[in-house]
């Protein structure tokens, strides 16, 4: 995408943006993987933990925990967002927080709480998906495709 | 214990991956998310991903790949139950919980909260 | 009247005789808080929305400046304000309360410099006895419109900047006492092709060196004239690289006298502060608080304000688009 973009670019214009970037302070690459590491496998790690909760003390299958802990997952993502907390650790631990389900359950609370001036149904509830839609639509697309791809080739008897 | 440190550890590799989608390619969370996600169907299809949570545990299904997985793997199994439909029919069934439980709890941030700015 | 490509000469000095700024909570941690009329507590302002309380900044920068200048709303000839919202929502809304002959401005972050061009333009050309100009911005607004809602958690890079939660208001005479407005360089919108929204000053920098490279070269003045040259709201990676760009064209200003509003706005070590500050408010605030405050004391008596503007919107970042700016000047002198 970058090349296709250098290609419409004038010479001052390129000429311009090497000037720019060697200015421009850089994005702490290495301390930022560091944080998200730390951060999402403690992440996991609740998870894990909240899924052997359910599994001991309410008999869900090692398969069928998933679901509770990924609301509680959410729950908890959701009272951190209404707190005004979780960007604060977001912007520090950054794909420590994106990335595991807590990101998906803060594009749709941050959202909604922030549209809620606009009212329920248009603000809330017609905003609601802005962020988390991008990963809905992919997704479920992603998975169609691939679906049919797997159901052909095993069809083939290629797999 | 050992499920523990595998799921802090594989985790906490996803998440690098994403960070660097982040800062290496310069892609927005939104682009970085989709592409975990459609990395997460693929290998869902192709029967990599079931492994890694079985190792792994919530290292691999809490990060949003697994959604991609989910989706995948209820789709098939739909297929396999009731033909050609279940590949619309399934596709949600299992990741119902999680979408369902994020519009509920959402919408009820919505609210009692407000924007703290 | 017209001075070589682009710039406006003052002839009858037009006077600021009052001004106002009012800010919110991040504002009264910086260094300039002294300088503000008014600081809040929080953002909302009593409001339910926070585009209501962007509204009400800009009415009470309005109504102080007017008060300051011991005159009532029926007395304000023409009011030209603007800010970065969708259609300009507050800035309308606020000349509903005011009531005055409204004239409704875009020019992103460089509006107050637009504002204070045009109605001291108004005034020299005897078109007006006096005009207010004001512009506003609102920091969780602009964050819902233009990026991200306010509680999510992206992580910003350190070239992002924090837009000020706040108003500035001018009241441009014929008569008084007070700074006078001399004259103003209007800039051309330059696009480097930079697009990333989190990285507004090295977008803008081109644009603020090319208005004050044609503000000098049209008048045929040196940078030492002024006390100050301050920037908009550059912030400190794009004022860096303005500063740079600028010598290799071989315009040299000293670096004294060189600064940046949204360097000013806030003390380094400010969370969330990153590059520095940006908004309308930026250059507004700074301006008709702190450097007609320091005018009117005496501590300087020449300046040149450059007020930058990012013209981009969440639409043509969306469709790829680059980010074009533009940068607007104006000298105020005692």
């Amino acid at each position: 995408m970058s090349d296709k973009k250098k290609k419409k670019l004038t010479p001052p214009q390129l000429e311009y943006q090497e000037f720019a970037q060697a200015r421009e302070p850089k994005r702490p690459i290495v301390s930022n993987c560091i944080r998200a590491f730390f951060v999402g496998g403690f992440i996991c790690v609740i998870g894990q933990g909240i899924q052997m909760f359910f599994v001991t003390y309410f008999h869900f299958s090692q398969e069928s925990a998933g679901n509770p802990t990924v609301a509680v997952l959410i729950i908890l993502t959701v009272l951190l967002t209404g707190f005004g907390v979780f960007d604060h650790i977001a912007q520090w631990a950054g794909a420590g927080t994106i990335i595991p389900v807590t990101g998906f359950a803060n594009t749709m609370a941050s959202a909604a709480i922030d549209h809620q001036s606009e009212g329920y149904v248009l603000g809330v509830g017609g905003n609601m998906f802005k962020l988390a839609g991008p990963v809905i639509v992919f997704g479920v697309f992603s998975a169609f495709v691939v679906s049919i791809v797997i159901i052909i080739l095993r069809a083939l008897g290629v797999m | 214990m050992e499920k523990f440190l595998w799921a802090f550890l594989v985790g906490g590799a996803i998440c690098v991956i994403g960070q660097l989608l982040l800062d290496g390619l310069k892609l927005t969370p939104a682009h970085t998310t989709c592409t975990l996600v459609v990395i997460g169907a693929i290998l869902g299809g192709l029967g990599l991903y079931d492994p890694l949570v079985k190792f792994a545990g919530a290292g691999a299904s809490v990060p949003i790949s697994s959604f991609g997985n989910s989706l995948v793997k209820g789709a098939l199994k739909e297929f396999d139950s009731t033909g050609p439909i279940g590949v619309l029919t399934g596709i949600f069934q299992i990741t119902s919980a999680g979408i369902s439980a994020a519009i509920i709890f959402a919408f009820m941030g919505a609210l009692i909260f407000r924007p703290k700015g | 009247m017209l001075q070589g490509h682009q710039t406006w000469v003052f002839k009858s000095r037009p006077t600021i005789i009052a001004s106002a700024a009012v800010g919110g909570p991040h504002e009264a941690q910086g260094p300039l808080a002294d300088d503000f009329d008014l600081l809040h507590e929080d953002i909302w302002l009593g409001q339910d929305s926070f585009e209501k309380a962007e509204k009400k900044l800009q009415e009470q920068a309005c109504e102080t400046t007017i008060k300051k200048a011991n005159m009532k709303k029926e007395d304000i000839q023409f009011l030209m304000a603007g800010d970065l919202m969708n259609q300009t929502v507050p800035s309308s809304f606020a000349a509903r309360t005011l009531g005055v002959p409204f004239l409704g401005l875009y020019g992103a972050c460089s509006t107050s410099m637009e504002g204070l061009a045009l109605g001291s333009l108004l005034v020299d050309s005897k078109f007006a006895k006096n005009v207010l100009v004001c512009t506003s911005s609102h920091n969780a607004a602009s964050e819902k419109q233009y990026r991200y809602p306010t509680e999510y958690g992206a992580q910003k890079p350190p070239t992002a900047q924090w837009t000020v939660t706040g108003s500035g208001a001018a009241l441009v005479t014929n008569y008084g006492d007070g700074p006078k407005v001399t004259t103003a360089t209007i800039g051309r919108v330059i696009d480097m092709g930079l697009s990333d929204p989190f990285n507004m000053g090295a977008a803008m920098a081109p644009a603020a060196v090319d208005t004050i490279e044609a503000h000098f070269r049209d008048l045929k003045r040196d940078p030492s004239y002024y006390d100050v040259i301050a920037t908009g709201d550059l912030g400190r990676v794009g004022h860096r690289i303005a500063g740079d760009l600028l010598k290799k064209h071989g315009l040299n200003i000293p670096e004294d006298i060189f600064t940046d509003c949204g360097i000013l706005i806030y003390r380094e070590d400010q969370p969330l502060v990153f590059a520095g500050g940006s908004g309308c408010a930026c250059a507004a605030t700074t301006t008709f608080g702190h450097f007609l405050n320091r005018m009117r004391k005496g501590e300087i008596k020449k300046i040149l304000v450059i007020a930058t503007g990012a013209l981009l919107s969440p639409m043509s970042y969306q469709q790829k688009e680059s980010i074009p700016s533009v940068a607007h000047a104006v000298s105020i002198e005692l």
